[in-house]
């Protein structure tokens, strides 16, 4: 489908497709390897620095990879009362914290708004982990008899939307999206799906975390890790020395508001998510990556050109072969060099579902601050990529109006968010 | 013979599914009922689980879910305490 028929094309289903209420980001929480809270982790990115260091919430000297992005600095017990801490994982306790950050950035008080008015739609792509293995560990080794009740939901991909929803009375249309990392961008859309519905308010995006022994050897299985043991030279997304991703932990949640029922508040407000688009890679076979055909859509589906965008955060992939066919695409539609490119990503790793919320983040932030954050570690872009990458520090005197954010998800998946200040 | 206290049923009871704010766990609570405690069915599945295990006895399900105050549980422990020993 070309970007033109995409604007022609009805954008919604159904009886409220004649209402097209803006989304509009009014809150926004925060929990990455580089920082843990909102300003916290957005000063580290603009001091570009790296969060990425030795595995330590395990041994994994006996492991072909050791380096990650660990949050820093959480006390699950600051953040999570008692009765839950029996029964949820270190991603449900992560979740829990950066949905009250945002929740409390946007003073909004879920409680003032009509009982099915407000919801929680996230991405998750691993649920609760290492929880799981806990459990399992102790079904194998000590019988059934051993395994917690609260295995039974504790894992689950779906969780951390039950209990954000639970403990802040967030009763009205929710769910949970597996993507893997383009989730923290799926998540988002449904959740301006549901305010398109009618929903005045929904807490989005996507927080992950699964730093455990089951969760690394799957990592190590698919065999894309970096290997490397310099935290400065792991990751080095579109460097022609690219070896590899890290993984890391954290992500963002944004809480996404009808834009009338913001301003009628007084919101303070950071932007709208303008466009969105996913589209799906064809099977591995026959090649091809759909990267660019979801950009170009979620432009159209925005009503903006590709010389409208200001910057581009990139999924950033750190591998060879994927980082060209991203620089393809991002060059397909802006020109080589056409546009700025940056990967914050650089400083925290590949964070699964929470490291497109992360980006979104990031160029939310970047519109309000009107600066580039940078990528590190990388030195300069491959001769086949042909970007204006932002490099070693923010880049400021740019006007920054319109952000595009772009990830892919293991299995195929592609999503492209633009976001206007 | 033992026998299974309310001390050692608070304990299992913190430590299965922790302890909701404004409760004394130490308090006068025979009597108070669990939900009013702030322990759901999985709450109790869960301390159910813990009592089992570390005190060899197997408790119906049932008869757990009707147990609806410390004092009913305690009773029934016992019970399955002391017909253990008798058996």
């Amino acid at each position: 489908m070309s970007a033109t028929s995409a604007l022609d094309r009805p954008h919604e289903d159904g009886p409220g497709a004649t209402r097209r209420p803006q989304a509009v980001v009014t809150g926004i929480g925060v929990a990455a390897p580089n920082g843990f809270g909102a300003r916290a982790w957005w000063d580290a990115v603009l001091r570009g620095e790296n969060g990425i260091g030795p595995l330590t919430c395990f041994d994994a000297s006996g492991y072909p990879a050791q380096l990650a992005g660990e949050v820093p600095g959480f006390v699950p017990e600051d953040h999570v009362r008692s009765r839950l801490m029996a029964q949820t994982d270190r991603v449900t306790r992560l979740s829990l914290a950066v949905a009250k950050e945002a929740l409390d950035d946007a003073g909004a008080d879920p409680a003032e708004l009509p009982e099915y008015a407000a919801g929680v739609v996230t991405s998750s792509s691993a649920g609760g982990f290492e929880f799981g293995q806990r459990e399992l560990q102790a079904l194998w080794s000590q019988g059934g008899q051993y395994v917690s009740a609260y295995q039974s939901f504790a894992w689950f991909y779906a969780v951390n939307t039950g209990q954000i929803s639970i403990l802040h009375g967030l009763r009205g249309a929710s769910g949970v999206l597996v993507t893997e990392q383009a989730g923290g961008l799926d998540a988002v859309a449904q959740a301006r799906r549901q305010l398109r519905k009618g929903s005045s308010l929904v807490v989005t995006g996507g927080v992950d975390s699964a730093l455990c022994p089951w969760g690394w050897v799957a990592h190590v299985a698919e065999g894309r890790m970096s290997a490397s043991e310099d935290p400065d030279r792991a990751f080095l997304p579109f460097s022609a020395s690219a070896c590899g991703y890290v993984p890391g932990e954290g992500g963002a949640l944004l809480v996404l508001e009808d834009a009338e029922a913001a301003r009628a508040r007084g919101a303070r407000v950071y932007g709208s998510v303008a466009g969105y688009a996913a589209t799906f890679d064809p099977s591995p076979e026959s090649g091809g990556c759909r990267l660019g055909a979801a950009a170009a859509l979620a432009l159209a589906d925005a009503g903006v050109r590709p010389d409208q965008v200001d910057v581009v955060f990139a999924d950033a992939a750190g591998e060879r072969e994927a980082d060209r066919a991203e620089a393809r695409a991002i060059s397909e539609l802006f020109g080589e060099r056409g546009v700025p490119v940056t990967a914050p990503k650089s400083m925290t790793g590949r964070l699964s579902a929470g490291g497109s919320s992360l980006d979104l983040a990031a160029a939310l932030f970047s519109l309000r601050d009107q600066v580039i954050p940078p990528t590190i570690g990388t030195e300069r872009p491959a001769e086949d990529c042909p970007l204006d990458l932002v490099i070693g520090t923010p880049r400021t005197g740019v006007e920054l109006r319109t952000a595009l954010v772009l990830a892919r998800g293991r299995g195929g998946f592609n999503a492209a968010a633009v976001v206007r200040a | 013979m033992t026998r299974f206290e309310l001390t050692d049923l608070t304990v299992l009871l913190r430590e299965s599914a922790g302890e909701n704010e404004g409760v004394d766990l130490d308090g006068d609570i025979q009597d108070v009922s669990f939900a009013g405690l702030g322990y759901d069915s999985l709450a109790m599945l869960q301390t159910t689980g813990r009592v089992e295990r570390e005190w060899g006895v197997l408790l119906d399900d049932e008869a757990v879910f009707e147990a609806e105050t410390p004092r009913q549980y305690l009773e029934l422990v016992n019970r399955a305490l002391s017909e253990r020993t008798a058996a």
